[in-house]
């Protein structure tokens, strides 16, 4: 008998001893799964996010993880593509039982899939710009970059202070520039500016003389160009072989030394709304993001060159989740979720987020920075 | 009055633009009445291997013969890998070959030169020519100035050289040239490394004002195509006026109508023309050989 009490006791402890060695070392993963537009039309966007998303779950694993909660990194390239988008969220959820989102680059992607993730109830960041996609707010649907109805904004902000009550609007014919018109046209009237002409053009066109020949007959005062890529530059180019000399805006979607290097000494004088990262060592050493966005800077650019400020979106994502996960305690879709709505006062790339159940970017207008090319360089204004 | 001028002046410089690029098309079409929709890959293709090579520290002109060098290498490969195997293949299986190449080649310039956009530096001075109020820029004289020299050089190689006409006799029976002793595989050689040529000049000459990316060609080569199915297709007199009316078309509907809708009025001229004559305005009818 004594032998089988001592046989009870041993088990018992060595029960124990499994017990308490299993929930240090193997504790229950963090799940993220993702899906990039890596590659395609829009990989100027994907391929930070997914180098920034990878460079520092690698830095959190390595510190050990989340509270000791390894993350788990799960990414599908979409190519840009609505239906693919479609495909790798039903695998993410069905299949690879993600705990969290982040992705979908494009507006196209994020929109195609709410429904999924609102029927699945799992909590997703989606990295892309339209306000469409917290706006009515859905339950399990957050974002973290800036939207285009804040761009128009910002912009009709300045214009008002300096003076300006008729502008001339050009766009492009892509989603971008489609969705940033529509916002122009529905927002200027709150700011008393009046559009004068509404021109637009193809991205991929060699010219806009045209265009602005029109405008330079009208009596604006600024020409409004919201677009992105190479249009934009000619546009500027355009303006100044014409010697029209009005103040000339552009959206957040020329914030790249790109832009600068092909408008040339065209580009100065543009002034245009854009994330702080840009322009990080010019913020004054009070504000709160400067120290966020130089380390930001630092490590991305020693590992893959040039920064843009579109991984700095994915960063935002990854931190909200991040710290929503510690707050929460607990790998649970419910209480990430929850958890992610309280973000207070976050630090990230693109501003400070403070988010609410009403909320789901959580950025003021103060997030972005008016912003003038001068001498070929960013000029931090206000 | 002014916007007039401006409107014309700016059709004038896209147009010359289309036409440098429809020009391309004729060459090949005259060889063996393929269509190749890889040309403007290989306007792309000298563009970008023009400006990684100043990059790089190779001065302009050389970089730029160099450049027209490398397309008409990539032109050469093409026919030599992809189309002179398909021997037996039909002018629509030919055709689909190059729109698959296109494709090849796109991919190739993403993985070599990244998804960046480059432009180069004007070839001279670009402050803008002032006519009355329009302006344009010195760049588009050398557009023009390229086009024109292009079209005498492509007009005379076909009327007056005997590897032009070589070609032109392929196109029209191949086994009737073969039997007088043209050598059929060499001449389609040629024609699609002279080709390939042409559309490099065309890339370098419109670089420094549309800049390029890798994916540039597939619009360039389309709105060429249409200019040479407007003008008629194989004629390069008519490839220069088909892009002119083409680019004039555009302004002047963007100018009056809407700039909007300003390539769905160029494509309703192009559908109209070709309604009423479909072979182009300077092509000639359709003969039916018995």
């Amino acid at each position: 008998m004594r032998f089988n009490k001592f046989l009870v006791l041993f088990s018992i402890i060595s029960f124990m001893m499994f017990l308490g060695s299993s929930s240090s070392f193997a504790k229950k993963p963090l799940k993220i799964g993702s899906f990039l537009a890596v590659t395609g039309p829009a990989s100027f966007l994907g391929d930070p996010e997914l180098k920034t998303l990878q460079m520092y779950i690698e830095e959190i694993n390595a510190k050990g993880g989340v509270d000791g909660h390894k993350i788990e990194f799960v990414h599908y390239d979409t190519k840009g593509k609505a239906k693919e988008a479609k495909n790798f969220v039903n695998r993410l959820i069905k299949k690879d039982r993600v705990d969290v989102i982040i992705g979908g680059t494009t507006s196209g992607n994020t929109l195609a899939v709410i429904d999924i993730v609102q029927r699945a109830k799992v909590p997703f960041i989606s990295l892309a710009g339209s306000i469409k996609i917290v706006e009515p707010v859905k339950k399990w649907v957050f974002k973290t970059p800036h939207t285009d109805k804040m761009a128009a904004q910002k912009i009709f902000e300045d214009m008002k202070k300096r003076g300006i009550t008729k502008i001339a609007l050009i766009t492009g014919n892509g989603g971008f520039d489609k969705s940033g018109r529509a916002q122009c046209l529905a927002l200027a009237p709150k700011y008393g500016i009046k559009i004068v002409a509404d021109e637009q053009y193809n991205n991929s066109d060699t010219d806009m003389t045209t265009q602005l020949t029109k405008i330079r007959a009208t009596d604006a005062q600024a020409i409004l160009n919201f677009g992105f890529g190479k249009a934009p530059a000619i546009v500027a180019k355009n303006a100044k072989q014409l010697g029209i000399k009005l103040p000339i805006y552009e959206s957040h979607g020329v914030a790249s030394k790109k832009f600068i290097e092909l408008a040339g000494d065209a580009a100065n004088g543009i002034r245009l709304p854009a994330a702080a990262l840009i322009v990080a060592d010019q913020l004054p050493d009070t504000d709160p993001q400067k120290s966020v966005l130089l380390s930001y800077k630092k490590k991305f650019e020693a590992k893959y060159g040039p920064v843009s400020t579109f991984g700095g979106h994915a960063y935002d994502a990854l931190f909200i989740v991040v710290n929503a996960v510690k707050r929460a305690g607990v790998i649970d879709r419910a209480k990430i979720r929850d958890e992610i709505e309280k973000t207070k006062g976050f630090v990230g790339t693109g501003g400070v987020f403070n988010m609410s159940p009403t909320d789901h970017l959580g950025l003021g207008l103060d997030a972005f920075k008016m912003i003038e090319i001068q001498n070929g360089k960013w000029k931090l204004l206000y | 009055m002014d916007q007039l001028l401006q409107f014309f002046i700016s059709g004038l410089t896209v147009g010359s633009i289309y036409a440098l690029v429809a020009l391309g098309f004729s060459i090949i079409y005259n060889a063996s009445d393929v269509v190749n929709f890889a040309q403007g890959e290989f306007v792309m293709i000298g563009a970008m291997s023009a400006i990684f090579m100043l990059k790089a520290g190779i001065p302009y002109p050389l970089a730029i013969f160099l450049a027209i060098l490398t397309s008409a290498t990539v032109g050469l490969c093409l026919e030599k890998f992809a189309i002179e195997p398909a021997k037996r293949a039909t002018v629509v299986t030919t055709i689909i070959i190059t729109i698959g190449a296109s494709i090849f080649l796109r991919g190739a310039a993403l993985l070599i030169w990244g998804k960046d956009i480059y432009g180069l530096p004007p070839f001279t001075d670009n402050t803008p020519i002032h006519i009355g109020r329009a302006t344009m820029l010195p760049q588009n004289l050398w557009v023009m100035l390229g086009t024109a020299f292009l079209v005498i050089v492509v007009k005379y190689f076909f009327d007056k050289t005997r590897v032009g006409k070589a070609i032109l006799a392929c196109s029209y029976n191949k086994k009737a040239a073969y039997l007088v002793g043209i050598n059929v595989k060499t001449m389609l050689l040629i024609a699609y490394g002279l080709s390939a040529a042409l559309g490099a000049v065309a890339g370098v000459l419109i670089a420094p004002i549309t800049f390029m990316t890798y994916g540039a060609g597939v619009m360039l080569g389309l709105k060429g195509f249409c200019a040479a199915i407007l003008g008629g297709m194989g004629n390069s007199m008519g490839a220069v006026l088909g892009g002119v009316i083409l680019g004039i078309v555009e302004t002047v509907g963007a100018g009056f109508i809407s700039s909007g809708y300003k390539d769905a009025i160029a494509f309703f001229v192009i559908l109209l023309v070709l309604f009423f004559k479909p072979s182009g305005i300077l092509g000639k009818g359709e003969v039916e050989r018995v």
